[in-house]
C-alpha cells in the first residue's frame, strides 16, 4: 500500500471505527442502531429543508476547520478557535445591530469586524509565542474562557441588563430568500459561499503566496527558515492572527445568518474544538476541510432527528465525534495495522 | 476593621471550598505532566467524576447513609482512573498527539456523562442529591481568635481531604523512589529507561493517578458546590486546575497554592456584589482573572516556569 492510500484510509478507518462504537453504544444501552443511524440519515438528507439546514450547519464548521488547519499548518496548534469563534460573533452582530449603512458596506463591514476581533484573539498567543516563546496551546485554551466572559459581559453592558442584543439590520444579513425558498423555507443563508471562498483564500496563501511558503516553512523547521532568511517571529505571528481571522468569520456565520443576533452563552458552542477534528480528518487541507466540515456538520445536524424518529439521545452523535477524534489522533496505530495487513498480502 | 473581618468570614472558607476540587485535579495534572504526558483531558476526566459522583450518590443514599458522599468520591475516583485509561493508550502506546487525545477525552467525558443522564433520568440533568458533603468545626482551632472562624469553622471534610493529598503528593513526588522515577522519565525518558526504569509503565500509573484525583476532583466539585450533575456543572473548573498546576509550576504545593488562589477568585467573583469595597468591580473581571493571570504567569513575569522537558513526547524505545 502506497504511504497516499494510506493517508486517505486512516481518517476513513476512523470514522467507521467511530460509527461501529456508537452503534455498540447504541446496542448496550438498549437502543436500535440502525434505526437510530436511519433517523440520523434522514435528519440530514431526508428532504431539501433538512439538506439547507445541514449545509448552513456546514458553513461555521468549514471555517473553524481552517482556523486549526491553517494553523497547524505553520506548526501551531490553535485550540483557542472557540473563543476567536465567539468574539467574531459579538462583533459581527455588534456592527451589524448598531449600525445604519448601505448593505454593500454594511454587510463586508460586518463580517470583516469579525475577521479583525478573531484575529486580534489570535495575536495575543502568538504574539507571545513568538517573543516569550510561551506555549500557545494553554494561552489559547486561557483566550476562550476570557472570550466568554468579556462578551457576555459586553452583552450585558449593551443590552442594558439583558442577555441578548437585538436582531441586526436586514442590511448585514447574510440570509437569502432564494436560498430559503430553493430548500423548503430552511435558514440556509448565503454564508456557505463566504465559508467556500475562505477555502480558496487558504489554498492561494499557501500554494500561491510567497507568504505561504514562509509559514509553511517556519512550520516544517523553524531553524531552518530562520537560516534561510525568513523571519519566524512575524511569521507566527502572522500565522495566529490568519488563523483566528478565519475562526472569526465562523462566528460571523452564526451572527448574520443563522441567528442575527447574540446571546451570552452559559458555556462554549463546540464548533471551535470540533474544528479540531474536522482539520484532522482533512489532514490540513483547504480541500480536505470541506470534506471534515461537511461530515461534522451533518452528524451534528442529523443528530438532531434522533431523539424525534428512533427516542435515542442527541449525545450518542458527540460520542462518536469524539470517538473519531480519538481515532483519528491515534492514527500511528492504525497505520501499523494496515501496513501489517498490506505485507502479508504481499507474503501471499 | 469589623467588616473587613466579616467580609473575609464569609470570603475564606468560600475560598477553600471552591480550591478544594481545583487541588485534587491540578495535583492530578501535576503526576501526568511531571511523567511528559500532557493531560488536556483533566476537565473531561473531572466531568466524568462529577457524573459518577453524583449518580453514586443518588443511587446508594439509602445504603450509606451519612458516608454516602464519600463513598461516591471513591466510585467516582475509580470511574475516572479507568476513563483515563483511554488516554494512556493513546498517548504512550499508540503515541497520538496527546494534546488532541486530551480534547478528544473532554469531549468524551461530557458526552459520555450526559447521554447516561438522558438514559437514566430522561432529562437533561439529575434530580438533587440529599447526602452532601458535611461541613463541621474543628474542635479547640475554631476557638482561637481571627484564625479560627476563617479556616477552621464549617469546613468541608473534603477540603482537609485535598489539602492532605497535596503535602502527600508532594512526598510521593519528591521524597520516594517512585517519584523519582517519575520525574526523570519526564524529563529524559531515555536515561531513565537506560537506568531500567520502565518508562511506559510509570507514565500509565501517572496518568491514571491523574484520572483518580480529576475524578475526586468531579466528584468533590458536584457534591459541595452544585449538588446535582448537568452539561454546566463543570464548565471549566478542569482548565482552571490546568492553569493551577502551570501557575503553580509543576509542583504539587506550588499547584495547591494556585488553586486556594483561584478558588478565592471564584469566591470573590461571586460574591462581589455583596461586597462594601467589591461593588464596582464587574464581576467578569474576577471571572477571567484566574485565566489572565495563567498567561502573565507563563510570561515569566513571575518567574519562569518550565514543564517537565519531554513533556508531549512520545517514547521510542531505540530512538534517539
Amino acid at each position: 500500500m502506497s504511504n497516499r492510500i494510506i493517508n486517505l484510509l486512516v481518517p476513513v478507518i476512523s470514522i467507521i471505527l467511530g460509527l461501529l462504537v456508537g452503534a455498540v453504544v447504541m446496542l448496550v444501552s438498549g437502543y436500535d442502531p440502525v434505526a437510530g443511524y436511519a433517523a440520523l440519515w434522514n435528519g440530514i438528507f431526508g428532504d431539501s429543508y433538512a439538506i439547507g439546514e445541514t449545509i448552513r450547519q456546514i458553513s461555521p464548521y468549514i471555517l473553524a476547520g481552517l482556523a486549526v488547519a491553517f494553523a497547524f499548518r505553520t506548526g501551531l496548534f490553535n485550540i483557542g478557535v472557540e473563543g476567536q469563534l465567539i468574539v467574531g460573533w459579538f462583533a459581527a452582530a455588534y456592527v451589524g445591530m448598531a449600525f445604519e449603512l448601505p448593505k454593500v458596506i454594511h454587510l463586508p463591514l460586518a463580517l470583516l469586524a469579525a475577521a479583525a476581533a478573531g484575529a486580534i484573539w489570535g495575536l495575543i498567543p502568538g504574539l507571545l509565542k513568538a517573543t516569550l516563546k510561551v506555549h500557545e496551546v494553554i494561552v489559547t485554551i486561557m483566550m476562550n474562557y476570557i472570550a466568554l466572559h468579556i462578551v457576555n459581559a459586553l452583552i450585558k453592558t449593551i443590552s442594558g441588563g439583558g442577555f441578548k442584543l437585538d436582531k441586526i439590520q436586514d442590511t448585514a444579513s447574510l440570509r437569502s430568500d432564494f436560498l430559503s425558498e430553493l430548500t423548503d423555507f430552511s435558514t440556509l443563508h448565503y454564508g456557505i459561499f463566504v465559508a467556500l471562498f475562505m477555502v480558496f483564500i487558504m489554498w492561494f496563501i499557501l500554494e500561491r503566496m510567497k507568504l505561504g511558503y514562509e509559514l509553511k516553512s517556519v512550520g516544517f523547521n523553524e531553524n531552518a527558515a530562520q537560516y534561510a532568511g525568513m523571519n519566524v517571529k512575524k511569521n507566527i505571528i502572522l500565522a495566529m492572527v490568519i488563523s483566528g481571522a478565519f475562526a472569526g468569520l465562523g462566528g460571523a456565520m452564526e451572527a448574520l445568518g443563522t441567528f442575527g443576533n447574540i446571546s451570552s452563552r452559559a458555556g462554549f458552542t463546540g464548533i471551535g474544538f470540533d474544528g479540531i477534528a474536522v482539520a484532522l480528518l482533512g489532514a490540513n487541507t483547504p480541500l480536505g476541510v470541506i470534506f471534515g466540515a461537511s461530515l461534522f456538520g451533518s452528524l451534528k445536524y442529523g443528530a438532531n432527528n434522533m431523539p424525534n424518529a428512533a427516542n435515542i439521545p442527541i449525545e450518542i452523535v458527540s460520542i462518536v465525534i469524539a470517538l473519531i477524534i480519538f481515532f483519528v489522533a491515534s492514527g500511528y496505530i492504525i497505520r501499523v495495522g494496515l501496513l501489517r495487513l498490506s505485507k502479508k498480502k504481499e507474503a501471499k | 476593621m469589623s467588616t473587613l473581618l466579616n467580609v473575609l468570614y464569609i470570603i475564606v472558607p468560600l475560598s477553600i471550598a471552591y480550591a478544594a476540587p481545583l487541588i485534587f485535579t491540578a495535583i492530578g495534572g501535576v503526576f501526568s505532566e511531571r511523567s511528559g504526558v500532557i493531560n488536556i483531558g483533566l476537565e473531561g476526566l473531572m466531568v466524568m467524576g462529577a457524573f459518577v459522583g453524583i449518580v453514586f450518590n443518588l443511587f446508594f443514599a439509602d445504603t450509606f447513609g451519612a458516608w454516602t458522599p464519600w463513598v461516591s468520591i471513591l466510585a467516582a475516583m475509580l470511574v475516572s482512573a479507568i476513563f483515563s485509561l483511554m488516554h494512556a493508550v493513546a498517548s504512550i502506546t499508540f503515541r497520538a498527539d496527546q494534546v488532541v487525545s486530551g480534547v478528544a477525552i473532554n469531549l468524551l467525558g461530557i458526552a459520555i456523562a450526559l447521554f447516561s443522564v438522558k438514559m437514566i433520568y430522561g432529562k437533561g440533568q439529575t434530580d438533587f442529591i440529599q447526602e452532601k458533603i458535611a461541613r463541621f468545626n474543628i474542635p479547640f482551632l475554631k476557638d482561637i481568635p481571627v484564625l479560627g472562624p476563617m479556616f477552621f469553622k464549617s469546613v468541608y471534610g473534603s477540603s482537609i481531604l485535598a489539602i492532605s493529598i497535596a503535602v502527600l503528593a508532594w512526598f510521593i513526588i519528591y521524597k520516594t523512589p517512585f517519584g523519582l522515577r517519575l520525574r526523570s522519565v519526564g524529563e529524559h525518558p531515555m536515561a531513565a529507561d537506560t537506568m531500567g526504569i520502565k518508562v511506559n509503565r510509570i507514565r500509565y500509573i501517572a496518568v491514571i493517578i491523574s484520572g483518580g484525583l480529576a475524578g475526586m476532583g468531579g466528584a468533590v466539585y458536584a457534591q459541595t458546590m452544585t449538588n446535582d450533575f448537568g452539561h454546566a456543572t463543570i464548565n471549566g473548573q478542569g482548565f482552571m486546575a490546568l492553569a493551577a498546576m502551570i501557575f503553580g509550576k509543576w509542583h504539587p504545593i506550588g499547584a495547591m497554592g494556585a488553586a486556594i488562589f483561584f478558588g478565592f477568585a471564584q469566591a470573590l467573583a461571586i460574591n462581589s456584589s455583596s461586597l462594601p469595597f467589591m461593588e464596582n468591580v464587574p464581576s467578569f473581571v474576577l471571572y477571567i482573572l484566574p485565566y489572565v493571570l495563567t498567561i502573565v504567569a507563563l510570561a515569566g513575569f513571575i518567574g519562569r516556569a518550565n514543564g517537565p522537558k519531554a513533556l508531549g513526547d512520545p517514547y521510542v524505545k531505540g530512538s534517539r
